[in-house]
């Protein structure tokens, strides 16, 4: 092995530089730890660490501060590491299905549904709150989000499903047709509507974490813990997926129960994030490059690993969504589109070097 | 054994196998050749279990293809495929690894590693061990693939299994002259050790030299299968390949084919 590290230079150096698995993912959790705590204690009033620890160890000497704490900052921190991680872990998923580490979880159509149900509720749902009991009037819109999502996610498996087969690059296509006719229905609500309906759509698409609250949390978290759960059975089959459709189905995986597994997956969690905190953009496709660029490809670290990097930097991006422009609040998507796109496009031109 | 028996495959409305039967047997190598379109591939496809075909069927050692779950059928055949491609950065090692997966936790698990090695000196790559796979050259993947291959029905030696098989679909496209050899040569040695070896070749003298048993195939029909020496004439490979061959017979009575 040290000959080969010798004798070749292109090409032996990367793969000694990744990190072992439990130190990388050790790592990972610690950071997560640590930004967790951070974003409790910064904001417009911060908050010092002493006291955060207080308030969570439950004998605080802050009222005010505790006040804040439970009932702004720590279920705000903990919907950014569920939206986070889900968000993340389901993009290192799909990439992996797919066989393109560029791809996004808006490819299978998901947040163009979701959007759409989003959109459907901002306009139309004062005529169904007339005929709803009060008490679902806060939920309607998360819940529309979700099942808008889960709906464009199954029309576009059906569209590329023939004969028992889901075909991958069809797939690709379907999604981009559903998204599209989502985009056209969403275009004639939005030429429907008010002022007012105008300015809470714009703000939707731009994503914020402030709106969730506890229920946001409660609302998401089940279906985030179930899809990473699911997606983590996933991590050597997807490894197999990695070498093509066919060589995974040589070496053991059943291919189209996979495909299901993750689209479900992915569509739950992805579907649960956009329903409680709008549209985040690149998070799905970042985190996984990053975790990638650090350990390699094998899913075994990619997928925990992205599900925990995701978590933090959706809390940092968070933080800067309350602090730049503070008092008042900057959408997150904003943040993770103006910090995303950038790196995206890096991405690109690095690969192009590299792939040619 | 892996049989096909009478299989008929469509595509559309076209029948691109018309009745085909044969045998892959434990401990033999057997080389299926045939011009472009023969359906050669389609049967390294029907006897990996990936294609279910429209009539007739296929058994392992006397059981039907559909008993068998993708995992069931991983653990007891490798395949490789023409073309493979890769656009994330594993090292060799970690695609060799790859063909351990069908055994994830059970007791063969424990000889990952040595499967992964023996599989890789087997196959002439542990120079390329700590590469990238997407930065080796064609014909280098190829031989990683196959290590791949191998790793996947590597068993510790002395053992009684059940029967495995190794499927190859032009496994030598890209290789140079010695790989080539190389190559064979380990397909040779797993049949000796009783694996039974299916592989499509287009250089017929690697048939002549390694192969036990060889089916000509053309138009999706057997035209004639049997001992090499039965098959490989110049009347069969002639009219099979609508090229003129010429046979030589060399001093140590194995044949050379001139086409």
């Amino acid at each position: 092995m040290d000959e080969a590290a010798v004798t070749d230079t292109t090409a032996a150096l990367p793969s000694l530089r990744r990190l072992p698995r439990a130190a990388l993912l050790g790592a990972l959790a610690a950071f997560l730890g640590l930004v967790f705590l951070l974003a409790l204690g910064i904001g417009a009033m911060p908050i010092p660490a002493r006291e955060v620890m207080r308030v969570l160890l439950g004998f605080a000497t802050d009222s005010q501060a505790e006040a804040i704490i439970l009932g702004l900052r720590l279920p705000r921190a903990t919907l950014a590491v569920l939206v986070g991680g889900g968000l993340g872990i389901s993009g290192a998923a799909l990439q992996g299905l797919f066989r393109n580490p560029l791809a996004d979880p808006g490819l299978i159509g998901i947040s163009g549904g979701a959007a759409l149900g989003a959109v459907s509720i901002i306009v139309l749902g004062h005529l169904l709150i007339a005929v709803l009991p009060i008490a679902a009037d806060q939920h309607l819109l998360p819940v529309a989000a979700f099942l808008g999502g889960l709906a464009a996610t199954f029309a576009t498996e059906r569209l590329a499903h023939h004969r028992g087969i889901t075909a991958t690059g069809i797939l690709l296509l379907a999604g981009i047709a559903i998204n599209a006719m989502a985009g056209a229905v969403m275009g004639v609500l939005i030429y429907s509507s008010d002022d007012a309906q105008l300015r809470e759509i714009t703000f939707w698409t731009m994503g914020s974490l402030a709106k969730g609250g506890w229920s946001g949390v409660t609302l998401s978290a089940p279906f985030v813990i179930f899809a990473v759960l699911m997606l983590m059975r996933c991590a050597a089959p997807l490894n197999a997926m990695l070498l093509g459709e066919r060589e995974a189905h040589n070496l053991g995986v059943s291919v189209e129960r996979l495909k299901r597994i993750v689209m479900i997956a992915a569509a739950l969690a992805v579907g649960a994030s956009v329903a409680v905190s709008g549209i985040i953009a690149f998070v799905g496709v970042v985190v996984p490059h990053l975790v990638r660029m650090a350990a390699g490809p094998d899913h075994r670290i990619v997928l925990p690993g992205s599900a925990l990097l995701g978590a933090a930097l959706l809390l940092i991006a968070d933080c800067g969504a309350r602090v730049i422009v503070a008092p008042a609040e900057m959408p997150i998507g904003l943040v993770t589109s103006l910090i995303g796109s950038p790196f995206f496009l890096w991405l690109l031109l690095r690969r192009k070097g590299v792939g040619a | 054994m892996i049989e096909a028996k009478d299989i008929v495959l469509r595509m559309g409305t076209r029948q691109i196998i018309d009745g085909v039967s044969f045998t892959v047997r434990p401990g033999r190598v057997t080389a299926l050749l045939g011009p472009n379109g023969a359906g050669k591939s389609t049967m390294i496809s029907l006897f990996s279990g990936e294609r279910r075909p429209d009539g007739g069927g296929v058994e392992i050692d006397g059981e039907k293809m559909e008993r068998f779950d993708p995992l069931a059928l991983a653990r007891r055949r490798a395949v490789l495929l023409q073309h493979s491609s890769l656009d994330f950065d594993f090292t060799v090692a970690e695609v060799v690894a790859l063909g351990r997966l069908p055994f994830g936790t059970t007791r063969d698990a424990l000889d990952d590693e040595e499967a992964c090695l023996t599989a890789g000196r087997q196959s002439g790559i542990e120079a390329l061990w700590s590469r990238l796979y997407r930065t080796l050259s064609g014909g280098e993947r190829q031989r990683v693939q196959f290590a791949r291959a191998l790793a996947q029905i590597w068993r510790r030696g002395s053992e009684t299994h059940a029967s495995r098989y190794l499927l190859l679909d032009e496994p030598t496209s890209a290789l140079d002259l010695r790989h080539r050899r190389v190559l064979l040569e380990s397909a040779r040695r797993l049949a000796d050790e009783g694996v039974g070896v299916l592989a499509v070749l287009h250089d017929l003298n690697l048939a002549a030299d390694y192969a036990d048993d060889v089916v000509l195939l053309d138009h999706g029909r057997v035209r004639v299968a049997g001992g090499k020496d039965d098959v490989l004439t110049q009347e069969n490979l002639s009219t099979c390949f609508m090229t003129p061959v010429e046979i030589m017979r060399k001093a140590d009575g194995s044949i050379a084919i001139l086409a």
